[in-house]
């Protein structure tokens, strides 16, 4: 039996294709398609439901020092209100999942958790909770993100919130309870909305009424990632890729020693990985996908494809792959072997379309 | 004016003389959603009755399109991967991904009619 968010029937009635993901019945796409809903993300704004993620809080004198065990990163002079993008490691520095964890106080963090990741995730940091550190799970909250560049006017609008001066990730209250960040998966400007599951289908519908905002699915939601080059979870990284595999070394902090999985993350950064993700560009008519392998120019093996599809914005094929470090650099020709044909393709720097999120720098009132 | 046939996989079949004009149907199209490409064979490749001789790629998959028939691919739409819509068009209109030289009049027989496929449809749902 699949699981259900509290915008289900709202997806069923705007006509959603809906379709599993992570046990939840998610829409895919809504009436007018992906490539369109995609196009919409980025010239105006698209309401996103994202209720199936996990929403958790640890709170208590040592949830700093929790975070900083269970993370890479430094939280210890992370300001309140503000958001890093973090992995969990596990022992071995494989990534258990990568999240968001905005510091809501001196010992008070809230993460935003993957939706097939969730259960593991909340287990394992169970397990590591002791003395006055608590874990609470939210599972009566669902999660809205708004994102696009008219995102800031469509809560102007309809929220009446000016959010004008509020920097990127940042948190905010309204009258009644919600969290409002300013972040996201897209690469646009924008906000995610945690809210109670009993007041979720109200604001979703008071936003989709606003003339800029439409219902985005989970398959534009791929789309608009591959294009800023995030990773995506259980493909692009996974519980045996250390964050240095993945190309995401600038979220290790160099003053971080003793998380788990320290010794691999070390160990990787001071001697090198064999293989790394990087994006790449389809040069041949196609389009590369997950799982076909990555070949040089005397068709050996050096790599495959974890994402990958069509680019609404540059018109072309592009994904992202794990490749031998010796084809890394931006521009390096290879071949993506598609149904058995090479398709030439060069490495791609990421994001392959420039971020549009806003890093504000905070008021200086 | 010669009718469209349909085959089980959702081929749309065409027969001007002894050459069959073939593309995919409305139904395939709304299962592949928006395409964004169209691989076409080589002109002269020799097929034989479901092999396949072309990929439809959409934003979530890549469909293989098979040949109703055993003959000979004699012309490819080479417009078609530079525009998609028109997959769309009637198969006479545009909408044709291929010409096979049809070697076996008889296979033909095995299709469906507009009224067959359509029944055939109401059973997938």
């Amino acid at each position: 039996m699949l699981k259900k968010t509290a915008l289900h029937d709202l997806h069923v009635q705007l006509g959603a294709k809906m379709g599993e993901f992570a046990g939840y019945d998610m829409p895919l796409y809504y009436g007018e398609g992906v490539i369109k809903e995609h196009e919409w993300v980025r010239s105006s704004c698209g309401l996103f439901d994202v209720s199936h993620m996990g929403q958790a809080s640890l709170t208590g004198e040592g949830s700093l020092a929790l975070v900083q065990k269970l993370t890479p990163s430094a939280f210890a002079r992370l300001e309140e209100n503000r958001t890093k993008y973090t992995v969990l490691l596990n022992e071995q520095g494989g990534i258990i999942d990568d999240l968001m964890i905005t510091r809501t106080g001196d010992e008070e963090f809230h993460m935003v958790l993957n939706a097939g990741c969730k259960d593991k995730d909340l287990k394992w940091i169970e397990s590591h909770v002791s003395g006055d550190v608590k874990l609470k799970y939210y599972d009566d909250w669902a999660l809205l993100a708004l994102q696009g560049q008219k995102a800031e006017e469509v809560l102007r609008d309809v929220l009446d919130i000016e959010l004008k001066d509020m920097p990127y990730m940042s948190l905010w209250y309204q009258d009644y309870e919600m969290f409002i960040s300013r972040l996201g998966y897209t690469g646009e400007d924008g906000f995610e909305i945690a809210v109670s599951n009993e007041d979720a289908p109200a604001l979703a519908e008071k936003l989709l009424a606003h003339d800029a905002v439409k219902p985005i699915g989970l398959a534009a939601r791929d789309s608009l990632r591959l294009e800023m080059g995030y990773a995506l979870y259980g493909h692009d990284i996974n519980a045996e890729t250390s964050p240095v595999d993945a190309n995401m070394t600038w979220l290790i902090s160099k003053s971080a020693e003793g998380y788990f999985g320290y010794e691999r993350v070390h160990k990787d950064l001071s001697e090198g990985v064999d293989r790394k993700l990087v994006g790449f560009k389809l040069i041949d008519r196609g389009v590369a996908r997950e799982g076909a392998e990555i070949r040089d120019e005397n068709d050996n093996v050096i790599g495959e494809l974890t994402s990958g599809g069509h680019s609404p914005t540059m018109k072309a094929s592009i994904a992202m792959g794990y490749v031998d470090t010796a084809f890394t650099k931006s521009g390096t020709k290879v071949f993506i072997n598609v149904r058995g044909k090479n398709l030439e393709a060069a490495v791609n720097a990421l994001p392959f379309i420039p971020a549009k999120t806003k890093s504000m720098k905070k008021n200086a009132a | 004016m010669a009718e469209t046939k349909y085959t089980e996989d959702h081929e749309a079949v065409y027969v001007d003389g002894d050459v069959a004009w073939v593309g995919i149907t409305k139904y395939a199209q709304e299962a592949l959603g928006d395409l964004v490409f169209v691989e076409l064979p080589e002109v002269g490749k020799a097929l034989s009755k479901g092999d396949e001789f072309a990929v439809v790629e959409s934003v979530k998959t890549a469909a293989e399109v098979y040949s109703p028939v055993d003959g000979e691919v004699v012309e490819a739409n080479d417009n078609m991967p530079d525009d998609l819509e028109l997959i769309a068009k009637d198969l006479a209109d545009g909408g044709w991904i291929v010409k096979i030289k049809i070697s076996d009049a008889s296979q033909l027989d095995g299709l469906m009619d507009e009224a067959a496929y359509q029944d055939y449809l109401k059973t997938l749902d």
